[in-house]
């Protein structure tokens, strides 16, 4: 798997080159942005693991370069860390609605096994939300009123797959059968009305539009 | 300004000054009856209704900047009120205009006034009378006694009314500089004004300051400092196990790894209070698209802003707006809000409008008196409109120039 890597912090990219040299990537690594648009445009990667902030302006830049590629290169896969998570960016990154990104914590590194997951998830097409976005999109349904009718369980499974598992993780993580996990997604679609999809990935897509709404 | 107009505010200015002079009257009867105490009922009273007169003519002369209202605490005895009166530069301002202004004001804007009448009555009264009257009726210098002076005393008229309307419009503007003269705050008093508010947005922003600091401090010492204590205490207890008993030590490395998460989640919220990450980033449309999508209410953000604004501007604005959103979560059980943002080169005018039922007061614990505070050292301004009933509407205004000169491309 060839990964572009930028991240302008030398500790955090050399441990997370090693990281991902460990697990059999192929890593090109940049530290600013415009390194960054031209890796994007010319290496041609399978997934591409972003930090929001990068130099020269030190704002949004890493954001900015992952979302203009995507736009030259729709479903181009971009996982994005940062130090803290904004609904904001969550929303310009689920935006396109084809999938294939990734929105984490930094913190989440820390976890090899977890994070690993994540780009492979990513780097597959599939949709990766950070715990803390999902929480917040929860919190809000909860106010709004809008996931009133889900039993506890149901709402773990719902923060789960937004967060977006399959439901053998979700299994795997609530330690419940696979088939109990499938039937409290079944009733989770019900209850809101969204349709059911068997595509995993379009199961996260409609369930964090349906969060978003 | 047509002349008709002119002429009809002379008319109006001269109702004003006749009003002062009476009301001027009534005042120096009060200052007078002060010692036998009666003064110190009337003084107050006849004191406002004086100021309300000259603050009238101080919007029409425009200019003039209006000193604070006269309005003595009403929890001070008597004696203090007129004392605070009497005490006031601007009360004896008041008291000068009354006297002075039905004299030379009331001349200048009679002037027109008195031409049109006397042209209204030699071009249209005198036609019909004059061969009523016998000899010695007198139009100007032109005795009326035939049909030819007639129609030179009706030609003049005509004149007289023309002259009238053409002065008019001189007659206010001078009219205006003279109330200007008499009513304006010297420079000195001003800038002493200035100087005052100035130290006390000063002091209310070096308050804020400090207790921001101390709360920094504060979070960093029960936040990540002490996590950080527990995650080496942690790792040490560890290390000692590893060998002994290998199992302990890693459930213990795992504790250490949660720790360092819960410390960068203290970070992390510390970092956004201070000053948040997305405004840094984007600016302060985007900061509140942001705030709008952690919202419970539905909102929507109007915009009409380019490019970015000084920092401290940005950081006022997203604050306050943070706070007038979370009033109406909490308080407007209201569902939709809308902000607007719009800029005309030197005001940043926002405006927070919810749906609920209104009834909000400053006063009321909302935290809107905090921000009222914050942009005062902006020179901006907060009003709360919110009638019951609703809907509640929170306007915030920010001067531009306020900010600091280094950065006000605004």
């Amino acid at each position: 798997m060839r990964v572009v890597l930028a991240e302008d912090l030398f500790l955090l990219r050399d441990g997370l080159v090693r990281t991902l040299r460990e697990h059999g990537c192929e890593v090109i690594a940049v530290d600013n942005g415009p390194a960054l648009h031209r890796a994007l445009a010319e290496e041609a990667p399978d997934v591409a693991v972003v930090d929001v902030r990068l130099p020269p302006t030190f704002t949004d830049e890493g954001l900015q370069a992952a979302l203009a590629a995507r736009k030259a290169r729709p479903g181009l896969p971009v996982l994005v860390l940062s130090q803290y998570v904004d609904q904001l960016y969550a929303q310009e990154l689920l935006g396109g609605g084809e999938g294939a990104v990734g929105y984490l914590l930094k913190d989440r590194v820390t976890d090899t096994a977890q994070f690993i997951d994540a780009v492979r998830r990513v780097a597959a097409g599939g949709t990766v939300m950070d715990p803390q976005v999902i929480a917040k999109l929860l919190s809000r349904g909860d106010a709004r009123g809008t996931i009133g009718g889900l039993t506890a369980r149901e709402r773990d499974v719902l923060e789960l797959m937004a967060e977006g598992r399959s439901n053998a993780a979700i299994a795997a993580a609530l330690h419940v059968s696979e088939s109990a996990v499938a039937k409290h997604t079944a009733g989770i679609f019900t209850k809101l009305g969204i349709g059911a999809s068997e595509d995993d990935n379009r199961r996260v897509l409609a369930v964090l539009a349906y969060l978003r709404h | 300004m047509s002349p008709v107009r002119a002429l009809g505010r002379c008319v109006l200015r001269s109702w004003l000054l006749i009003a002062a002079w009476a009301v001027g009257a009534v005042v120096v009867l009060a200052v007078l009856l002060l010692p036998v105490g009666l003064g110190l009922l009337l003084l107050p009273a006849s004191a406002a209704r004086l100021r309300a007169l000259s603050d009238r003519a101080r919007v029409w002369a425009r200019p003039v900047r209006e000193p604070p209202p006269l309005n003595p605490d009403r929890n001070l005895t008597r004696r203090r009120q007129a004392g605070a009166i009497i005490g006031a530069e601007s009360f004896w301002r008041d008291l000068v205009w009354a006297a002075i202004e039905p004299a030379v004001g009331g001349a200048l804007v009679a002037l027109p006034q008195s031409l049109v009448l006397f042209g209204v009555f030699g071009a249209f009264v005198q036609p019909f009378i004059w061969r009523a009257i016998d000899d010695g009726n007198w139009y100007a210098f032109i005795p009326v006694n035939s049909t030819p002076t007639m129609l030179a005393a009706l030609a003049l008229g005509l004149a007289f009314i023309a002259a009238g309307l053409r002065l008019a419009e001189p007659a206010l503007r001078l009219h205006g500089r003279w109330t200007r003269l008499l009513l304006a705050a010297p420079r000195s008093a001003q800038l002493a004004r200035r100087v005052e508010q100035l130290t006390g947005t000063r002091t209310d922003a070096l308050d804020a300051q400090a207790a921001e600091l101390r709360r920094i401090e504060r979070d960093l010492h029960d936040g990540a400092q002490a996590r950080l204590i527990a995650l080496g205490m942690t790792l040490d207890n560890a290390t000692r196990l590893l060998d002994t008993d290998p199992e302990a030590a890693r459930g213990l490395l795992l504790d250490v790894r949660a720790t360092s998460s819960r410390a960068l989640a203290d970070l992390r919220d510390l970092v956004h209070g201070i000053h948040p990450p997305v405004l840094a980033d984007r600016g302060l449309v985007d900061a509140v698209r942001s705030l709008a999508l952690d919202s419970f209410l539905d909102v929507e953000v109007r915009a009409d802003l380019e490019g970015r604004l000084p920092a401290p501007l940005e950081s006022a604005a997203y604050f306050a707006v943070s706070e007038a959103l979370a009033n109406a979560a909490k308080h407007s059980g209201g569902r939709n809000v809308t902000v607007a943002m719009t800029h005309d080169g030197e005001i940043l005018r926002v405006t927070v409008t919810d749906d609920g039922h209104g009834g909000a007061a400053l006063d009321g614990g909302t935290g809107l008196s905090g921000v009222r505070r914050r942009l005062g050292t902006f020179d901006g301004t907060l009003v709360l409109q919110s009638p019951p009933g609703g809907p509640t509407t929170v306007t915030m205004e920010i001067p531009c120039a306020s900010s600091s000169p280094k950065t006000s491309s605004c």
